[in-house]
């Protein structure tokens, strides 16, 4: 017995130890979870994000290398404080700020002081940063503006909100992703797969080098680059015609449907958004309630359409075979309905239009009857406007174009459920509405909807959904953006509607006759469409928007365009003379009417906007005293 | 007189393959606990580099050992044991102090801990005192004897401060018990270190109550064979004495960590950031390990330095992430094997010398074992003693070696005794 008690406790001591073994290395695997934490962390490496080009191959977004001042606070000597805030171009006291809450975060793990330096502040703290240590400068990638034009298609990055980390798992905070513009719509494509890259780390949770020699880390890929329709010539162009203005130019281009311009004004200069001030250029932005800089109104914006849908409204007489283009109408400073006047016209008293007169002069009183016309032809109003709001909507009109634009406005196009929720069950007569004959009344639109209705007329009946992508590299164009959409009104019906359309330009008492060009056959249509507003609280007659849509050369159309300046008064005024000018530039590359060209470009809207502000009755109520 | 050829047919290989194997792991053990990728060190600046150096100069020690006529360690066993005495009470005066501990002599960049061989020394005393044959440990002043023997080395230790390595000398009990001590004694130690744990468990009241129902209980038991009530009492008494002033002692004397130490391991307190932060880092680090391991180098808690003095007390948690279960078993297993056979030779021994001393180097060993693993798992307080031939340390790794090889010596020499 004595003999054996040693033996004995050797031996069960050697038993527990192996139980307690098991049971700390087999049984329990709570231990290797915290040893997991505890031991190495998983790091992102970015791929860098594609970059954009306009259709003629000019780059106009890139990647800069944007440099963040960083600071490990343990390690900070003391400096000269006077010359670094110098050098960063901050006072004392937020530098104290910003390195306390630094050395509050971790002493030893590094923290930004200033993020974001630009290549000159970089370049001068470069010389000196030795004199400062625990600092050190890191190189991050933002996103460098090869043109100060294009903000509002481009587009902005910003740092993922925590619900998008919520909603994608890709995401993890401090990330950046496309908030508007092509960043959004191409996000994907342009930002590229993550890397990960393991890192073992030691108990001051310092790096110490890569976890199992970097077997499971995986390289970043990098983000493609894309190829969008825009001309960035056209582009800045119109951007530069719109200045003091507001409101878009959308230029298409029929044949493809991809987008040459689209021009929202007023907007800003896209660097804005990048760098140390970007929050603050940001604030300004978005505070900016009345210019709202923000809003794509080219994509965003509802308006009447205002005369540019007398155009849908002549191809849907002609289809339903209520017109021809020899039918005349009598107008007599408007047109009478019964015992009342709907509304009034410009041409002169008695004047018996024919189509192609009608279009060209914008005679209300024609389009009126043609859309009673259509009305009547069934056997209530409501059908008759279902039937008419069909073959607006063939057009795109009324709906999402379903496009890869980041934002849009579905418009208005009334049908028969709308006017029955409104004037209840078949209680529609077609004269209530008649308003909508002349693009007023309930219809709304939104620019880029006005000129792909207008490339659909250049075409003669189809139309491809305006894009903005034109090519992503080693991607297939997605077949939504080839596929023909072919609209509800026969071919041989245009005929008649786009020789009114280039009579506007080039018979005397044309609404677009003074802005016609030599050389190039346009087709267009002046709008000017009524608007209302309520300043302090009393409905007011504001000034009329200018509109014009036009598309050109007559025969082989090469460019579409829509031209919204709001409160621009006649379409003739400045709508019509931007888009020629538009097309000019397109189709020659150079302007010829240099006077006409300086008018609109040095030509401000800005009083009649501060109007709203300051109380000044608007030019149109001068006019019209009531 | 032998030749060389001689001791080499008769020394244990087992033994001797076994020490080479715990030491050989310790290396690689500490190698990985302490390397540094890239560095620009020289090797003797780093642990695993000094540990080699160490293993060498332990080769030229082994050998100097085995030549020595084995008569020698009998005969000078009291003047070994006197010098040994004399390096620890020079501590006091020369001594150097490392990481709170004044156990160190400092000769250049060179230093050596006295304690580490007072052990074989003090083997080697008790082995000489008992095997007189005018020695029974049956009386009581022999006895007082022995304990001096044990206990003076413990007790200058102790102030160094180094708790750790005094309590060692526990282990020498087995030994004594081995030699014919009453079981009482054992008896008692336990039933003390019970009450001990059970103090700081329980309320000394409680323990108060267990013990008297306990005492009654036992003596209606025993009532045939007429218990002395005096005895019963009288050992009650103590008990209830022990408990209140343990608990005295635990709340006054006690610093604040030797507290912690206990309440971690006993789960009265969860703290893995602070004072349970080496316990729960060793913890992880095993864990880890799961099955096989991370393999040799790729321990994350070892690379990235979580575990604190990982190359030295708690080199075993190595073992557990790098090895794995399968690893750190073999290791345990090898422990095991070497202390089986350490007793199995030691029971062979004629002579009572070579007996009582083999055996003292299964119990010191066995001790090493039992607490640093045990410490190492979390299932015993930090208690500062380095694991036998494996722990990072000079003057450890020398002062094993000594002590194992002695006996080793002394075992070839049996056969042809006197």
């Amino acid at each position: 017995m004595r003999k054996a008690l040693l033996y004995l406790l050797v031996i069960i001591t050697g038993f527990l130890f192996i139980g307690r073994l098991f049971y700390l290395q087999i049984f329990d695997d709570s231990f290797k979870h915290q040893s997991e934490s505890n031991a190495y962390k998983r790091m992102r490496i970015y791929p860098e994000r594609g970059h954009i080009y306009d259709r003629n191959q000019n780059l106009l977004v890139a990647n800069q290398p944007s440099y963040d001042l960083m600071v490990i606070p343990r390690n900070v000597k003391p400096f000269d404080s006077l010359v670094l805030c110098d050098l960063l171009d901050i006072n004392k006291e937020d530098l104290i700020k910003r390195l306390n809450k630094a050395r509050h975060y971790s002493p030893r793990l590094p923290s930004p002081v200033v993020a974001q330096l630009s290549k000159i502040e970089y370049a001068s703290l470069q010389e000196k940063i030795r004199k400062f240590k625990g600092f050190y400068i890191q190189k991050r990638s933002s996103r460098d503006y090869q043109t100060n034009i294009g903000a509002n298609v481009l587009g902005y990055i910003a740092e993922v909100t925590p619900q998008q980390v919520k909603k994608n798992p890709y995401y993890q905070s401090g990330d950046l992703y496309g908030k508007s513009g092509v960043e959004k719509s191409y996000e994907k494509e342009l930002r590229g797969v993550k890397g990960v890259k393991y890192i073992q780390k030691d108990k001051f949770n310092r790096d110490i080098g890569s976890y199992k020699n970097g077997v499971l880390d995986t390289l970043p890929k990098n983000g493609s680059d894309i190829t969008i329709t825009i001309d960035a010539v056209l582009q800045e162009y119109g951007e530069q015609l719109m200045v003091n203005k507001r409101g878009g130019i959308i230029a298409i281009e029929p044949s493809t449907g991809e987008i040459l311009s689209l021009v929202s004004a007023p907007s800003y200069n896209p660097s804005m958004l990048v760098g140390r001030k970007r929050s603050k250029n940001f604030t300004k932005l978005y505070l900016d309630s009345i210019a709202k800089p923000l809003f794509d109104r080219s994509l965003q914006g509802q308006y009447a359409p205002g005369s540019p849908f007398k155009l849908m409204n002549a191809l849907i007489g002609l289809e339903e075979g209520v017109i021809n283009e020899n039918t005349r109408v009598t107008c007599r400073h408007g047109l009478h309905y019964g015992a009342r006047k709907p509304f009034g016209c410009h041409c002169p008293f008695g004047a018996s239009n024919d189509l192609n007169k009608a279009i060209f002069a914008s005679c209300n009183a024609y389009f009126g009857k043609t859309y009673l016309n259509i009305l009547n032809k069934y056997s209530t109003a409501s059908i008759g406007v279902q039937e008419w709001s069909e073959h607006v909507k063939s057009f795109g009109l009324g709906n999402y174009l379903h496009n890869d634009l980041s934002v849009g406005n579905k418009g208005r196009i009334p049908d028969s459920a709308y006017y029955n929720g409104r004037y209840g069950y078949n209680r529609l007569r077609s004269t209530y509405i008649i308003s909508n004959s002349i693009g007023q009344g309930e219809v709304e639109t939104t620019p880029i909807q006005l000129a792909n209705m207008t490339a659909a007329i250049a075409n003669r009946g189809y139309y491809y959904t305006p894009h903005i992508v034109k090519d992503i590299k080693g991607q297939k164009l997605s077949d939504k953006f080839t596929t023909k959409r072919v609209t509800t009104i026969s071919p041989q019906h245009f005929d008649p509607v786009i020789q009114g359309m280039y009579d506007v330009y080039e018979k005397p008492g044309g609404t677009g006759y003074y802005a016609r060009i030599n050389g190039i056959d346009i087709c267009g249509k002046t709008g000017t469409s009524e608007v209302y507003g309520v300043i302090d609280g009393v409905r007011t007659q504001l000034d009329d928007h200018s509109i014009f849509v036009a598309f050109a050369p007559k025969d082989d159309p090469k460019i579409a365009i829509a031209v919204f300046v709001e409160h621009g008064f006649w379409g003739s005024r400045w709508a019509a003379p931007m888009a020629s000018l538009m097309i000019e530039k397109y189709l020659k590359g150079t302007i010829s009417r240099k006077d006409l060209e300086v008018k609109m470009l040095d030509g401000s809207l800005q009083h009649v906007y501060d109007s709203f502000i300051s109380g000044e009755p608007f030019e149109i109520n001068r006019k019209r005293p009531r | 007189m032998r030749n060389k050829g001689n001791i080499l047919v008769r020394i244990d290989w087992l033994m001797v393959l076994l020490y080479f194997a715990l030491v050989l792991i310790g290396w690689m053990s500490i190698y990985s606990a302490s390397y540094v990728e890239n560095s620009t060190l020289d090797m003797l600046s780093q642990p695993h580099g000094r540990q080699q150096v160490f293993i060498v100069l332990s080769i030229f020690l082994i050998i100097l050992i085995l030549s020595i006529e084995a008569k020698f360690y009998e005969r000078f066993s009291s003047v070994i044991y006197l010098v040994s005495l004399l390096s620890l009470v020079g501590l006091f005066v020369f001594g150097k102090t490392i990481s709170g501990a004044t156990s160190w002599y400092s000769f250049g960049g060179f230093s050596v801990q006295p304690s580490e061989f007072a052990k074989f020394a003090t083997a080697l005393a008790l082995a000489k005192f008992l095997s007189d044959t005018q020695t029974d440990i049956k009386l009581l002043n022999h006895l007082i004897k022995i304990f001096i023997i044990i206990f003076l080395p413990a007790l200058i230790i102790i102030p160094q401060p180094d708790p750790g390595s005094a309590l060692v000398y526990a282990a020498f009990f087995f030994v004594l018990y081995r030699e014919g001590l009453s079981p009482i004694y054992l008896l008692l130690g336990f039933s003390a270190a019970t009450l001990f744990v059970l103090t700081l468990v329980l309320d000394p009241l409680i323990i108060s109550l267990i013990c008297t129902v306990l005492a009654v209980l036992l003596f209606f038991k025993n009532r045939k064979k007429k218990p002395s009530k005096l005895l019963y009492s009288f050992v009650l008494v103590c008990c209830i004495g022990l408990s209140f002033s343990v608990n005295y002692i635990f709340e006054n004397v006690f610093e604040q960590r030797h507290r912690d130490r206990f309440n971690i391991v006993l789960g009265k307190e969860v703290d893995t950031k602070g004072i349970g932060y080496n316990t729960a880092q060793s913890e992880i680090a095993i864990g880890n390990g799961g099955w096989t391991g991370k393999g040799w180098l790729q321990g994350t808690q070892t690379k990235g330095g979580f575990v604190p003095e990982q190359h030295t007390d708690y080199i075993f948690s190595t073992v557990g992430e790098e090895w794995g279960f399968l690893g750190s078993s073999f290791v345990v297993f090898l422990f095991v094997a070497l202390l089986l056979r350490i007793l199995h030779r030691a029971e062979l021994q004629k002579s009572t010398f070579a007996r009582v001393y083999g055996y003292s180097v299964a119990a010191i060993i066995f001790f090493h074992f039992l607490i640093n693993i045990a410490m190492v798992m979390g299932v015993f307080p930090t208690v500062g003693i380095p694991l036998p031939f494996f722990s990072y340390g000079g003057s450890g790794l020398w002062g094993f070696t000594v002590l194992l090889f002695i006996f080793i010596k002394l075992d070839a020499n049996r056969i042809n005794e006197w």
